[in-house]
């Protein structure tokens, strides 16, 4: 599994703009780079990253092989109601990886 | 009034030349002044090394220090090894071989007039003009950290008082107590210079304050000789340091002095030490003689490192941009070398040779515990790069007794290199 970071304030104030914070240990091998045999090593990256807030999308982000290992995202989003926020990456190799954050909104 | 002939304004031509070449010329073989800024690693060698290459040479050291403190080995005086007295090198030997010295600060340059500006007014004339002023620390850079805190968290990354500050800190804490280092993004002075501190500080810690703990929160994924350092500290101070890595997300993006607290992307960590090493850029006079550029440091050709922005102005050491060259002692002291010879070169209007440069750098994890690093770099494609195969590290498999044997090179190389430019 994966190794997730996720930053979001734990509370919030009814119609805030609130930021949310996520970073994932991924390599992203983009495909184009040569391992020590000489051959390329097969492209391994996320290809996609997601976050819902009570299951309602409200962030999607596609990835490219230019992206730098171990991608560090930062988003906003308007605190509308108290729930979850579930952040979800996918990509190469089946690859997925999910983590979660409460948000209490006064 | 009428035509001359082709013929005649030639010679006329001739003459003009020659007339106004003449003065540099006489100047060339003998009363050329260059002036170097700065009397560190870079800029005391290259002082002294015009000297010796050009006796007739009018070399001009322009340095407010009374005494040089040494950045390498300083952090031997925060584990409490080392006195800062050791430190402290004066300028009498470079005076006595007939470099003038300049006791105070250049506060302005004029390129266009080729003038160094002095803190009483007075101005200086040069031919050519070097600057080696090191860093400064960037107080912007990192929210929340100022000069004003660099009280309550020190950065110890100029040697000196701040060094001495982090150094009582140390010896005031509990044990028990967690010692939390910060480091900036790249580059930045001395690469390997923050984990060879969270060795040291490591080193104390266990023989005073056993229960103690250093957390190293650091802006990349990986650091120079990590396998020598991560091997070296498994053994010698086994679960005592804890290294948070840029993924793991140990980039600290502001500090609060109050709480000696860092901030991260996702965390908080309080220590009852604090370390920040800021971000860097060249010193002040750089920028204010235009060397620098939006990157904080001096963009410099790579065969007698003069300025790509400012002609006859030369950049060496920390606050130039060097390629693959480490911001270091060793490498500042090459740099020197091969920049004074240039410059003799080009007062006397011959073409510098392409250098090879040689840095080696030398970390002590403890006392007795040293490896190094060295690398060979000459100009390729506008900049220095490291030519492949022809450095290289210590053996990471190394025994106790190879380590203790880079450990005394480490000392005898600093005392080579600070006897060769201060002594």
């Amino acid at each position: 599994m994966a190794n997730v970071l996720i930053n979001a304030p734990g509370t919030a104030r009814k119609g805030e703009t609130i930021e949310l914070k996520a970073l994932i240990q991924h390599p992203m091998e983009t495909g184009f780079r040569p391992g020590a045999d000489g051959r390329l090593l097969p492209r391994n990256i996320i290809t996609q990253f997601t976050a819902t807030w009570n299951d309602i999308e409200i962030f999607r982000m596609k990835m490219s092989p230019a992206v730098a290992a171990n991608p560090y995202v930062s988003f906003f989003a308007v605190a509308s109601e108290s729930g979850t926020v579930r952040l979800r990456w996918t990509g190469d190799r089946d690859f997925s990886a999910e983590g979660s954050v409460t948000v209490t909104v006064t | 009034m009428s035509r001359g002939t082709p013929a005649r304004r030639r010679t006329l031509f001739g003459l003009t030349v020659a007339a106004a070449l003449a003065p540099s010329i006489a100047r060339a073989q003998g009363a050329a002044r260059v002036v170097v800024v700065g009397g560190g690693f870079g800029g005391a060698t290259c002082a002294r090394a015009l000297k010796k290459l050009q006796p007739a040479l009018g070399v001009t050291l322009v340095e407010a220090g009374k005494a040089y403190t040494a950045c390498p080995f300083s952090n031997e005086v925060i584990a409490g090894l080392r006195d800062l007295k050791q430190q402290e090198f004066g300028y009498g030997a470079i005076a006595r071989d007939g470099v003038a010295i300049a006791p105070m600060a250049a506060t302005a340059v004029d390129p266009a007039a080729k003038t160094v500006t002095l803190g009483d007014g007075a101005k200086l004339s040069y031919d050519r003009l070097v600057i080696a002023p090191g860093i400064d620390l960037d107080w912007k850079a990192l929210p929340g950290y100022d000069e004003k805190a660099a009280e309550k968290m020190p950065h110890a990354w100029k040697a000196g008082a701040q060094t001495l500050l982090l150094r009582r800190q140390l010896e005031a804490m509990e044990d028990g107590g967690v010692v939390a280092i910060s480091t900036p993004a790249a580059p930045y002075r001395c690469p390997p210079a923050p984990y060879e501190r969270a060795s040291q500080i490591a080193w104390y810690l266990r023989t005073k304050k056993p229960r103690s703990k250093v957390l190293l929160l650091d802006s990349k994924d990986s650091f120079p000789q990590q396998r020598l350092f991560q091997a070296a500290w498994a053994r010698l101070y086994p679960e005592m340091i804890e290294w948070v890595p840029l993924s793991q997300g140990g980039n600290v993006t502001s500090v609060d002095p109050a709480t000696r607290t860092f901030n991260t992307d996702f965390d908080k960590h309080t220590a009852d030490v604090a370390n920040v090493i800021p971000p860097q850029k060249a010193a002040a006079i750089a920028h204010s003689a235009g060397v620098a550029d939006r990157t904080g440091w001096c963009p410099v050709e790579p065969i007698a490192f003069e300025s790509i922005l400012q002609p006859g102005v030369h950049v060496l050491g920390d606050a130039a941009l060097m390629g693959a060259m480490p911001k270091a002692a060793f490498s500042a002291n090459a740099q020197a070398k091969v920049c004074a010879a240039a410059i003799v070169d080009l007062l006397a209007g011959h073409k510098p040779a392409e250098p090879r440069l040689i840095s080696a750098c030398y970390t002590l994890a403890a006392p007795d515990w040293g490896f190094s690093i060295v690398g060979v770099y000459r100009p390729e494609e506008g900049q220095l790069l490291e030519v492949p195969g022809a450095g290289g590290t210590s053996p990471v498999d190394g025994d106790s007794a190879l380590r203790a044997q880079e450990a005394h090179y480490a000392e005898a190389c600093f005392q080579t290199l600070t006897g060769e430019i201060f002594g």
